[in-house]
């Protein structure tokens, strides 16, 4: 065979395809904790904590894939961003120790019960936001001087990066109330049901604000959204996101409860399918290509033998712990 | 807090803090996930319901333990690009490999049959939850295979060539994986997590026989415990020893601080057991040594010569007091297992096991003793590798990432009350489980997790709840 396989391309979509697959599942966790304030009772929190039990460590661990592949794959791009997004970064992780713990602590103590809720929440919240932040910080660009970081400790802060941080707040949130949806019944289902008009409508209005942004962060974004012959590519993205929220809202309307979830899953693919567009080939925006940061092509090799044979082996038994786990979780024959 | 300091010195001691919370937590876990595999099969095999009461109890106890090792661990593996940045770029190629294998094949196994090991026995019967005990354990073993490889490249480098841009790449992958000292590492450390999980679980058991010599569970897990501990100590000694010579082939300034040697001895080395090492001075004040001992551990001959600090360049020492101190802390705490393991036997042998408050309460107080002995030992190696983070290649004052001091020290400053606050309030929760002795019918970490989902409840899966025996 003469086909030339070009390794750092492969890795950037291993990499993009962790990250998506964190993004989700980890989304729909971290949404979870957000929405804990809308159900303060122990009863749903119970069950909401249960939904995810069995399955958050797995789906954090393709977080630390992302990392450690960038890492491993483009050092040069993890040796840029880290300090560049260093603040947001630190965030993120105390974020994710005051969620990850309280998946153990809440059930050891009735009287600190609350206050690991608190900590489920609020650590929810923290590491959403701050990988909103991060994200946003990345796209705007960052200053770099040499093979480093060149800017301050401050320069992630932007109204830009505030809103990306929002944006994936929400659609976190929209992410764990349709699993919610999908995983209850009764009363707490049907309060998820009322709260996902209202985050789909801000998770709508998050896409459309951070889609009109980008393109004036820089002319490169615009003209690879706009000019021909992108466009062709491009003008089929707004239509499929309005395809999409049309037929969420059908199901959220027509109380199917199996649909809402894997539609939303689609409408991130999409967004994320949209940012691809805006950054590939660049892994630091407009400074450093996959090519510029790439690991030599013999480490590449050695690693992507790996990829190759395990992450379809990791994908399988992660199925099956979901497919152990699957079905409603019934709060009133389930639980002593 | 920490006005003055420089930003690499605050991300030394970031990654040291961070590390140090981080290793306690894995050294019980893989020990923990082993035993638990082992209860498990004793289980399976024999019937016998104490089995998988003690199962239960130590299955809570692990989840926590887990819990937090994961955490932790998610913050380590961030800490190398935001602390770090110079040398993520330069080590990328030959230790990012490494570290993204250990997520393939470790973390993910982990990771995703933990699911099924807590909350998974009544939904997929006996056999298959087994399985996932196993895939738990097994990957955390392998998880130590790969980081300590990568450790261990930085403490003996080989297998690697230059680029141009100064970056560290592969020359041969078996040579980098298998390096000098990795062998040696793993086997010490692996020994070393079984040996704090013996000791935590001895004392569990011995402090519910002070009370109560009658359980069948507090018997039959500090039976086990002492089991492991007049076994494996023993090894664990002779596996540091092995370790220590393959050290002094390839990091001799680190040996020559861990004894405190700083002038040569051209014929026969003493053997420094304490004293007040002092760099200025290069010399160890008020010492009580053993004449010749010292060559005749390292080179199994009395007069064999052994060169000091004197033989390396100033620049190059590593801070001798900390490797010195806590490499004793290390080995003495070495001979006291040793010790006993030697006791249990001997209570053993005459029929008093469970019935020796002595032998109880020592037991009890040696309990928290792999936890300092692994940490003592990783200050050993880490700080014995100083000046460098890749040994004789790579400073550490070269490593660090290009940072403000301001940021570095609010953000240790953030991690330590944060981890304060969240372990403090883990380890009671342990200690609190470990305080009410295992009874009949011991139930998982959540009685509350649903058994049943759609109509499916496996009929084995009750029968395996209800216990055989
Ligand atoms: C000898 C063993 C050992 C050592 C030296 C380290 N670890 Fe560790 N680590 C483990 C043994 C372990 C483990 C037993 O596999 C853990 C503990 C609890 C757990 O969940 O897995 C773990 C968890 C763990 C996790 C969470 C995995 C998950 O999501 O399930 C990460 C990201 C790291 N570690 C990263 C690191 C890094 C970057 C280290 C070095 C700087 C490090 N560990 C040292
Ligand atoms: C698991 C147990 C470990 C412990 C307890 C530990 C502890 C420490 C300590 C105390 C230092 C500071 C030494 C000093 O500055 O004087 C240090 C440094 C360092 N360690 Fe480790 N370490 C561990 C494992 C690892 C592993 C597995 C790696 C990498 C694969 C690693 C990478 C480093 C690096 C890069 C430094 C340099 C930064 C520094 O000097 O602080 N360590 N470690
Ligand atoms: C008397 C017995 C012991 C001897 C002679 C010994 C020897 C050593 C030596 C020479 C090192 C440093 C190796 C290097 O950095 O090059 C080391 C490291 C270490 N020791 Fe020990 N040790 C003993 C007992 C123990 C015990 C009882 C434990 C824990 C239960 C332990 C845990 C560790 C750990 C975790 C490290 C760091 C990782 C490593 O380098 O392997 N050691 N030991």
């Amino acid at each position: 065979m003469n086909i030339v396989i070009d390794l750092p391309t492969v890795f950037a979509f291993v990499i993009a395809f962790a990250v998506f697959l964190y993004i989700v599942m980890d989304g729909f966790d971290l949404g979870l904790g957000m929405l804990f304030p809308f159900f303060p009772e122990k009863k749903d929190r119970d069950v909401m904590m249960n939904s995810v039990a069995p399955v958050w460590d797995g789906n954090e661990t393709w977080l630390v894939l992302g990392g450690g592949a960038l890492y491993a794959a483009f050092p040069l791009a993890y040796a840029i961003l880290m300090p560049a997004i260093y603040t947001p970064i630190i965030a993120m992780l105390i974020g994710l120790v005051f969620r990850g713990i309280a998946f153990e602590f809440r059930w050891r103590s009735r009287r600190e019960r609350n206050q690991w809720d608190v900590s489920f929440a609020a650590g929810s919240l923290i590491a959403a936001l701050a990988q909103g932040i991060a994200l946003g910080a990345i796209l705007q660009g960052v200053t770099v001087t040499g093979r480093a970081y060149g800017g301050g400790w401050w320069d992630w802060l932007t109204p830009f990066s505030i809103l990306t941080g929002l944006s994936v707040v929400a659609g976190y949130m929209l992410l764990g109330v349709t699993w919610l949806i999908m995983k209850t019944n009764g009363d707490l289902r049907e309060r998820a049901y009322m709260l996902a008009w209202p985050l789909l409508v801000a998770t709508l209005v998050a896409i459309l604000a951070v889609s009109l942004a980008t393109p004036f962060l820089d002319a490169e974004y615009a003209r690879r959204w706009f000019a021909w012959p992108n466009i062709v590519l491009t003008a089929p993205v707004p239509v499929a996101v309005a395809g999409i929220t049309f037929l969420l809202l059908r199901s959220i309307a027509k109380r199917q409860d199996y649909y809402p979830f894997p539609l939303t899953l689609v409408l991130f693919a999409t967004s994320f399918g949209g940012l691809g567009v805006s950054i590939f080939p660049y892994i630091v925006p407009r400074s450093v290509t996959i090519w510029d940061a790439a690991s030599p092509h013999d480490s590449l090799l050695f690693m992507i033998v790996g990829v190759a044979i395990l992450v379809p082996i990791i994908l399988a038994y992660t199925a099956w712990n979901y497919w152990v786990f699957r079905g409603k979780i019934d709060a009133d024959s389930g639980y002593h | 807090m920490f006005e003055g300091f420089d930003a690499v010195v605050l991300a030394r001691i970031q990654f040291a803090f961070t590390m140090s919370f981080h290793i306690v937590f894995p050294a019980f876990s893989i020990g923990l996930a082993s035993y638990l595999a082992v209860l498990e099969a004793l289980w399976l095999w024999t019937g016998r319901e104490v089995f998988i009461n003690l199962f239960n109890y130590w299955l809570k106890i692990f989840a926590i333990a887990f819990g937090m090792g994961v955490v932790s661990g998610i913050v380590m593996s961030y800490q190398f690009g935001t602390n770090w940045a110079v040398f993520s770029d330069k080590t990328g190629p030959v230790l990012g490999p490494l570290m993204a294998y250990e997520v393939l094949t470790a973390f993910f196994l982990e990771a995703g049959f933990l699911g099924v090991m807590l909350f998974g026995l009544k939904r997929v019967g006996p056999k298959l939850h087994f399985l996932a005990t196993m895939m738990v354990a097994t990957g955390t073993l392998i998880s130590a295979f790969w980081i300590l490889s990568a450790n261990s490249w930085m403490q003996t480098p080989a297998g690697y060539a230059m680029n141009a841009a100064g970056q560290f790449i592969a020359a041969d992958w078996f040579k980098l994986i298998f390096n000098p000292s990795f062998p040696y590492r793993l086997v010490h450390m692996v020994l070393a997590a079984y040996l704090t999980t013996a000791f935590v679980v001895g004392a569990v058991g011995a402090w519910h026989l002070l009370s109560d010599n009658a359980r069948e569970g507090s018997r039959v897990m500090f039976s086990m415990a002492m089991w492991m501990a007049a076994l494996v100590a023993p090894i664990q000694i002779f596996a540091g020893d092995q370790h220590g010579l393959n050290t002094l082939e390839y990091q001799p300034a680190k040996v020559m601080a861990m004894e405190g040697h700083f002038k040569s001895h051209p014929n026969g080395a003493p053997l420094i057991l304490f004293g007040f090492p002092s760099m200025k001075d290069a010399e160890v004040k008020y010492s009580i040594e053993i004449p010749k001992a010292s060559s005749l551990i390292l080179k199994h001959d009395l007069n064999a010569p052994l060169a000091g600090l004197d033989t390396v360049p100033r620049e190059n020492w590593p801070p001798v007091p900390i490797v010195f101190w806590s490499f004793r802390v290390m080995v003495g705490i070495g001979f006291a297992m040793l010790g006993i393991g030697a006791l249990s036997l001997l209570m053993r042998w005459r029929g008093k096991l469970y019935d020796s408050p002595l032998l109880h309460r020592l037991a009890v107080l040696m309990g928290p003793a792999g936890f300092v002995a692994v940490l003592a030992g990783w200050i050993t190696t880490e700080t014995g590798r100083q000046p460098f983070t890749v040994y004789g290649l790579m400073r550490t004052a070269e490593s660090a990432s290009p940072l403000a001091a301001p940021a570095v020290a609010t953000s240790l400053i953030a991690f330590i009350i944060v981890y304060f606050i969240v372990f403090t309030a883990g380890v009671i929760y342990m200690l609190r489980l470990m305080a009410e002795p295992p009874h009949h019918g011991e139930e998982g970490p959540r009685g509350d997790v649903p058994t049943h989902a759609g109509g499916i409840a496996p009929g084995i899966g009750m029968a395996a709840s209800s216990g055989k025996g």
